[in-house]
């Protein structure tokens, strides 16, 4: 499987966002596509329960309504992303040990320095942690 | 008595790539001892040292079960316990 994350510029800008007004909290949520396309189109923002500037975690009521959102409309979570507000846009042992869908880029924002942030895209699977190239794509 | 279990993408190797199954029990952990008996390898991965696992969550319907007894949270004819895994992870 040769891996890149096809990704619309308006969906990073919109990650990116996020990511920036929640600060110095971490920010996360998916990106969902349809089940089989690996293309991330509905960007669906996530409450972080954690509330914290270390930790992320999807309120597990918010989780079920999404998971039951996506199977009704066959979609999956194609992108997972979070952010990192301290450090390096790299996968946490913390992120390793939850990541459990292999079949998603698990993209992670450090927006540690104000200006510029960091943008990079994953797969963990099995414990294993990829990194693969972010391929932006303009609007047409 | 039967119970529909939702299994998630992660688990379905478990349950030859069904993404729910049918089970009894009165319980969370009956039901979840009901699949294992045919689907082994499942209950490792829900269940650590008596307790649903941190990287787990188990729902009865739309109720969480860890806010409703945990593994002891009953089970009706008809419901549906749902399993996801928790996504969460950070800097820390």
């Amino acid at each position: 499987m040769t891996d890149v994350l096809r990704i619309h510029r308006d969906l990073v800008d919109e990650i990116v966002a996020h990511a920036r007004r929640d600060h110095p909290d971490e920010a996360c949520g998916v990106i969902a596509g349809p089940e089989g396309s690996d293309r991330p189109l509905r960007f669906i923002p996530m409450l972080n329960a954690a509330r914290s500037p270390t930790f992320y975690e999807f309120d597990s009521a918010d989780l079920l309504k999404l998971y039951r959102e996506m199977d009704a409309n066959d979609e999956v979570p194609v992108v997972i992303y979070h952010s990192h507000t301290a450090t390096e846009a790299y996968p946490s042992r913390t992120d390793v040990s939850y990541a459990s869908e292999p079949g998603a880029h698990y993209v992670l924002v450090s927006t540690r320095d104000p200006e510029e942030h960091e943008f990079r895209s994953y797969r963990i699977v099995e414990g294993v942690i990829t990194e693969e190239p972010v391929e932006v794509v303009e609007a047409e | 008595m039967a119970v529909t279990v939702s299994i998630p993408t992660i688990l379905r190797t478990h349950t030859g790539g069904e993404k729910s199954v049918e089970a009894a029990g009165k319980t969370v952990l009956e039901v979840i001892d009901d699949v294992e008996s045919r689907h082994s390898g499942l209950k490792a991965r829900l269940v650590k040292e008596e307790k649903l696992h941190r990287f787990v969550n188990v729902y009865v319907n739309d109720e969480d079960v860890r806010f409703a007894g945990g593994l002891d949270a009953e089970v009706k004819d008809g419901d549906t316990v749902t399993i996801l895994p928790a996504v969460a992870g950070g800097a820390r």
